[in-house]
């Protein structure tokens, strides 16, 4: 065990930073859910590719820089520390490139991934469908294989950033006489086909964060298919989706969030310190979000060398979602009645983005797998409790 | 940046799983709690077999001169066994003590009784010939105080060793039967002393650091213990026909508690390598243990009695040797409201080193 950064690890910090530090806008992006906003972030990710920073632990051929897991970390701590824009290409970065790694063939890597960091591509995911959310097997939206082309009908929702994305992936039923997780496959395809609506859906802040997609004899080439057909399910859960779930929230995010925290609650401290389960809970979110991150350092300590990341993978999603809840209403409790300002009330200044996090930190319990779905894995994959 | 540990240190751990698992069965931990001194003579020797009463004392006083690292895999293993306090008092935190005697002596520091204390102890620690008590202010009590051969005392900082003769003991029975805990009178004298308080304190606050990741890497392993039992539980014992661990509202009560140890170990094992290194800021990585660890023990006591339903409340159940111990343990070498207060003072002090880069900043 040594807990400190080689050489090697310090001058890839300091190259990050002094990037950073020139590139990273002064003023803050619009939301990426706006139109004006989706192009200011596509942008960045563009910029952030020419400097090949967008997707650093890809391999240099693909656009990478063939980063280990620790030095994502420490990549992700200076991108938080310098306060760079939210990732509007994070379905695909983070959530897709892993799964193409492991599925995808060498066309397929080729030809999806170095437009997808530099955000030429954008990606949206394509899994909830009305009747399937956290019953995912349940999905029913129908691929059929026509010659070389699927063709696709039915309905996804919930699909995130498919408003303004040129992309989506998910999962979708090619075998029309299967049940539940046989018989899908995971199918990349573009938003502009012919057949396709998009239905934009208002989220808690009012903007088209997600939408509906209907397919409408939609025609999809069969060379679109990520994994052999029929093998959408395991391809979607294979290992890579337990990576998925490391790299979705690196730590950094919560360790920015609890430092501005304390530095709010010290700013507030006279009237804050009334109540003393406020200092507590400030106490708390700053001790949690370091155990996030210590946790992740272990994690990606055992992937360094060589070792695997399994369904106990499951506990982060929930710790960093109460965490995140956590900190918010915490910074809520202090701001007291600024809180529920919108950002363009002239008294906002300092507490609209707790309100900004504060909604999204709403979210955090419920997507990408509810936490309920995670204890359940837990409960299943982890303990080996019997299913109901 | 390397978060793993070694193979032998991983190796040293399973060893030691395996051996408990045979001969620190719950049945033979009920009838030590019978005896009057609530010690095994005979499990101390197969402990000192194992190695684990020579861990940390140094090459040259018989022992294998091992480090935090090595005992905080250990001390989980001693909480996932529920062993009693003997053996983490004697053979990690008086070794700590005697050796840092040892070490000023060499150095020309300490006081002669210091280096006499050391020469002598030592050895027979590291042979599982001795049970040494420790205690300071920190503790209202000193556990195995009767039944110990020497005991390491604290006056102001100061050292003092005595033998059970010199002081008066009056027995305080814990709700953990395991424990056996003591209020002392004792007069502190220059023939006691084998340290001034100069060159004691640093050696103390070692010393409830020590006591500090040992407890909450004790309580890891115990709440570990209490998930599993809860989990055993909860697949066997079946209601409405089927095993109540297939239910959810149970299901969830474990996945919560999966969660809490998940985060916790990192940050207690992150302490003891702190001390390892003489970390700058190894008291609050030490607190921060011990808070994360008392929560996920508290929380999984909570929890497993829950599934366990009447059959937790019972005397009958395993369940209550481990609850009981987690009780007892958390309040020990600094509870809760003195853990919290030094990260406390930590994190709202000026200048504390906050943010995205901060975990592994060098100070």
């Amino acid at each position: 065990m040594r807990l400190e950064y080689t050489e090697r690890q310090k001058k890839f910090r300091a190259e990050v930073r002094e990037w950073m530090t020139a590139n990273v806008p002064k003023a803050a992006l619009t939301s990426f859910d706006t139109q004006e906003g989706f192009e200011q972030h596509r942008a960045w990710e563009a910029k952030l590719n020419e400097g090949r920073w967008s997707a650093v632990t890809w391999p240099k051929e693909l656009g990478g820089r063939s980063c280990d897991r620790i030095e994502w970390l420490i990549f992700e701590e200076e991108y938080w520390r310098a306060g760079a824009p939210l990732r509007v290409n994070q379905n695909g970065v983070f959530l897709l490139a892993p799964t193409l790694m492991e599925y995808g063939t060498d066309e397929q890597k080729a030809r999806f991934l170095p437009r997808m960091a530099a955000g030429i591509d954008t990606w949206a995911q394509g899994w909830s469908e009305p009747g399937a959310g956290s019953d995912m097997a349940a999905i029913r939206t129908k691929a059929v294989l026509d010659g070389d082309h699927y063709v696709i009908n039915g309905q996804k929702t919930w699909s995130t950033r498919a408003v303004f994305a040129d992309w989506c992936f998910g999962l979708f039923r090619t075998d029309p006489d299967s049940q539940r997780h046989h018989g899908l496959t995971f199918i990349l395809l573009p938003l502009n086909l012919p057949g396709i609506t998009i239905r934009p859906i208002k989220q808690l802040n009012g903007l088209p964060g997600f939408a509906e997609i209907f397919f409408d004899n939609v025609k999809v080439p069969a060379a679109n298919r990520l994994g052999a057909e029929g093998q959408g399910w395991n391809v979607a859960m294979a290992t890579a989706g337990f990576e998925r779930g490391l790299m979705l929230r690196s730590p950094a995010r919560f360790q920015k969030t609890a430092q501005n925290l304390v530095a709010l609650y010290q700013r507030h401290r006279a009237h804050a310190d009334r109540d003393p389960s406020i200092r507590d809970a400030v106490l708390k979110s700053w001790m949690d979000a370091e155990a996030y991150a210590l946790s992740t350092y272990q994690t990606a300590s055992r992937l360094v060398r060589g070792g695997s990341i399994g369904p106990e993978a499951s506990t982060n999603k929930i710790f960093w979602s109460e965490l995140d809840l956590l900190m918010h209403e915490t910074a809520m409790r202090i701001l007291g009645s600024h809180g529920e300002l919108m950002p363009e009330a002239s008294e906002a200044a300092e507490s609209a983005p707790w309100l900004d996090g504060f909604l999204f930190a709403q979210a955090g319990p419920i997507y990408a797998g509810s936490n309920e779905i995670q204890r359940n894995i837990i409960a299943e994959r982890v303990l080996g409790l019997p299913r109901a | 940046m390397d978060f793993t540990f070694t193979e032998d240190q991983l190796a040293l751990r399973d060893a030691i799983h395996k051996f408990l698992m045979v001969e620190a069965a719950p049945e033979m931990l009920r009838e030590i709690w019978e005896t009057q001194t609530g010690r095994s003579a005979e499990l101390r020797a197969k402990l000192a077999d194992q190695g684990l009463t020579a861990l940390s004392v140094p090459e040259a006083y018989g022992g294998m001169g091992l480090g935090d690292l090595d005992w905080v895999l250990i001390q989980q293993e001693l909480g996932y066994y529920a062993i009693p306090d003997s053996l983490a008092a004697t053979a990690y935190l008086a070794v700590h003590l005697l050796s840092g005697l040892a070490t000023l002596a060499s150095q020309g520091r300490g006081l002669p009784a210091g280096r006499e204390l050391a020469e002598h102890w030592l050895p027979k620690v590291a042979a599982g010939n001795a049970r040494i008590a420790v205690g300071n202010g920190v503790n209202p009590f000193v556990a195995d105080a009767a039944n110990a051969d020497l005991l390491l005392l604290g006056h102001d900082d100061e050292v003092h060793a005595l033998k059970p003769a010199q002081v008066q003991l009056e027995h305080q029975p814990s709700i953990d039967a395991s424990r056996r805990l003591y209020k002392l009178s004792w007069t502190p004298s220059e023939f006691t002393r084998v340290c001034d308080a100069r060159q004691g304190q640093p050696l103390w606050l070692g010393l409830l650091d020590r006591a500090g990741v040992a407890i909450a890497a004790q309580l890891l392993g115990l709440a570990q213990r209490m998930l599993d039992l809860g989990t055993d539980y909860a697949a066997q014992r079946k209601q409405f026909g089927k095993p109540i661990g297939s239910f959810q509202a149970v299901k969830h009560h474990l996945a919560d508690v999966t969660v809490k140890i998940e985060f916790a170990r990192p940050v207690v094992q992150r302490a003891a390598h702190s001390l390892a290194t003489n970390h700058p800021l190894a008291s609050v990585h030490v607190s921060q243990a011990r808070l994360a660890a008392g929560e996920a023990a508290r929380l999984a006591a909570r929890k497993s009695i829950q599934v366990h339903g009447a059959m937790g409340y019972t005397w009958e159940a395993d369940l209550q040797m481990f609850m009981k111990r987690a009780w007892a343990l958390d309040s020990a070498w600094g509870d809760a409201i003195f853990h919290k207060a030094r990260v406390a003072h930590a994190l709202f002090a000026d200048g504390a080193l906050l943010g995205p880069d901060a975990t592994f900043a060098s100070h």
